[in-house]
């Protein structure tokens, strides 16, 4: 077990949620083409807590749907069969923007797999990508749109976000040593 | 846990662990079957042979979609344009389809071990769809798969197996499956169809039809195989569906919720009346669908199993 930093405590996630919720709604005036879509698992709950603070802002309901991205990755030889997730998608997603909700950015391979993922179910009118935590190391020419917290890291670290079984983020912690 | 296995030759071999997590990766695959676009690119660039040293249609078709669904490459191989009729070896033939690089071997064959002995001696992911009176293993977890679809658990169900057991590769893969998951599997037919040696695989045996499926939550019937040697099994197929055919007078004996599965193709008349299949206690077309969805996560997990455990024995 390696030495453990917690980067932000419970409080200090939703501060910055609630401030990635208002530089969505700034970004997008009108909330009525914006849809919210979870990359499984981690980014799920926390698309779940800004559909919540943005329909409070707009004064309408705003949809979240969740993506698992497992069978576009581009290692699916190279490592043992990820858990595949369930994908909901109550919603067409062509013409709207879709921002994608992450926990982690990391190499940028899940935000590409994802992309090829949204494909699948129409053509948004645009992308955006919203995460808790940028960790830096990108391997493709992909960036957020919407960050939570920058935390730069060394590539043996690993990043944790913990939530409750409820789904609310609890904590964010770095360790100092890559996750097994 | 994770998949490590790069063959699936069989399901004796594998853990209850290993058999959820199959059904829990067919049921995000099946939904992709829902989607407008009912394909993903997890085995781009793959190719897959199909090698049916027998006939089938259905698993092979079942098979072939779940292949393209999963963007690969596809050979298939049937018996009529093989060279096995030319004298080659099974082994020549396999290390033959190697030698053009392919990545899968979907196998089926009237020799029991066949699928073994090839996943010893090729590179290549070898998966059992039949293989003699041994193991069907895609069937046993489509059916799986459908009854924890339809009932939400398998632990604690009363599964009964009725008809043609001795020689079916359905059966033996069927009770292996259930019993692992914690299933009461009890097994029905004439006793010539049915011999009591099943008992030790952990299934209850009976030749009292009323008996086995009166209390049973699942009743899967297996098709009385007439083309192949019966004759001196039983006396008649009339004399069959008077004994041991689901008719509407046994069903109205079964539990309300019982319901009624069959691995295909169907014999109307002789091992289910023919309203009976076609009833809301049917699940016969749902078993179909399952059945893509199976074969893609079992592709699916395959490809990611390096095997060690495997390659190491």
């Amino acid at each position: 077990m390696g030495e453990s930093i917690v980067v932000l405590n419970q409080g200090a996630i939703q501060r910055a949620l609630t401030r990635v919720a208002h530089e969505i709604a700034e970004r997008n005036e009108s909330g009525s083409s914006v849809v919210l879509v979870g990359i499984q698992r981690g980014g799920v709950p926390l698309a779940a807590c800004l559909a919540e603070t943005l329909s409070g802002i707009w004064k309408q309901p705003v949809p979240a749907g969740s993506l698992d991205v497992s069978m576009h990755r581009d290692d699916l030889d190279r490592r043992a069969a990820p858990h595949v997730q369930p994908t909901h998608m109550p919603f067409d997603i062509t013409g709207k923007t879709v921002v994608l909700v992450d926990d982690v950015l990391f190499s940028g391979r899940t935000i590409r797999a994802a992309m090829d993922a949204l494909n699948d179910f129409g053509r948004p009118r645009q992308i955006e990508l919203a995460v808790l935590i940028d960790r830096g190391h990108r391997e493709l020419p992909i960036k957020a749109d919407f960050v939570g917290k920058n935390v730069p890291t060394a590539l043996a670290e690993s990043v944790l976000v913990k939530f409750s079984d409820t789904g609310v983020p609890l904590s964010v912690t770095l360790r100092k040593e890559p996750t097994p | 846990m994770n998949w490590t296995r790069k063959h699936l030759t069989d399901i004796e071999s594998l853990s209850a662990e290993e058999i959820t997590l199959v059904l829990d990766t067919a049921r995000a695959f099946k939904a992709v079957g829902e989607r407008a676009i009912k394909k993903v690119p997890a085995l781009r660039g793959k190719t897959v042979v199909n090698l049916f040293i027998e006939p089938s249609t259905r698993t092979r078709t079942s098979f072939e979609l779940s292949e393209q669904r999963l963007s690969a490459d596809i050979i298939n191989f049937n018996t009529e344009a093989s060279s096995l009729k030319k004298g080659e070896s099974l082994k020549d033939t396999a290390r033959n389809l190697e030698a053009l690089n392919v990545d899968f071997i979907v196998i089926r064959h009237s020799a029991s071990g066949a699928p073994a002995f090839l996943s010893r001696v090729l590179q290549a992911s070898v998966i059992n769809a039949g293989d003699g009176a041994h193991e069907h293993p895609t069937q046993a977890l489509l059916d799986t798969f459908t009854i924890r679809e339809q009932k939400g658990r398998i632990a604690g169900l009363k599964v009964t197996i009725l008809g043609d057991i001795l020689y079916s590769r359905v059966a033996r893969s069927d009770v292996w499956a259930l019993t692992k998951l914690g299933a009461h599997v009890t097994l029905c037919g004439p006793p010539t169809l049915v011999p009591r040696e099943f008992e030790q695989m952990g299934a209850k045996v009976t030749h009292n039809v009323e008996e086995a499926i009166r209390e049973a939550d699942i009743i899967n019937l297996l098709r009385i195989q007439h083309e192949r040697q019966r004759k001196t099994m039983f006396p008649s197929l009339g004399e069959y569906t008077s004994f041991f055919g689901l008719t509407k007078q046994r069903l109205a004996k079964t539990k309300p919720d019982a319901i009624i599965m069959h691995p295909g193709p169907i014999n109307r008349g002789v091992e289910i009346d023919s309203s009976i299949a076609d009833s809301g206690r049917s699940v016969i077309l749902q078993q179909v669908t399952n059945g893509l969805a199976v074969r893609m996560a079992v592709l699916f997990l395959v490809n990611g199993g390096k095997g060690p455990s495997e390659l190491a024995s």
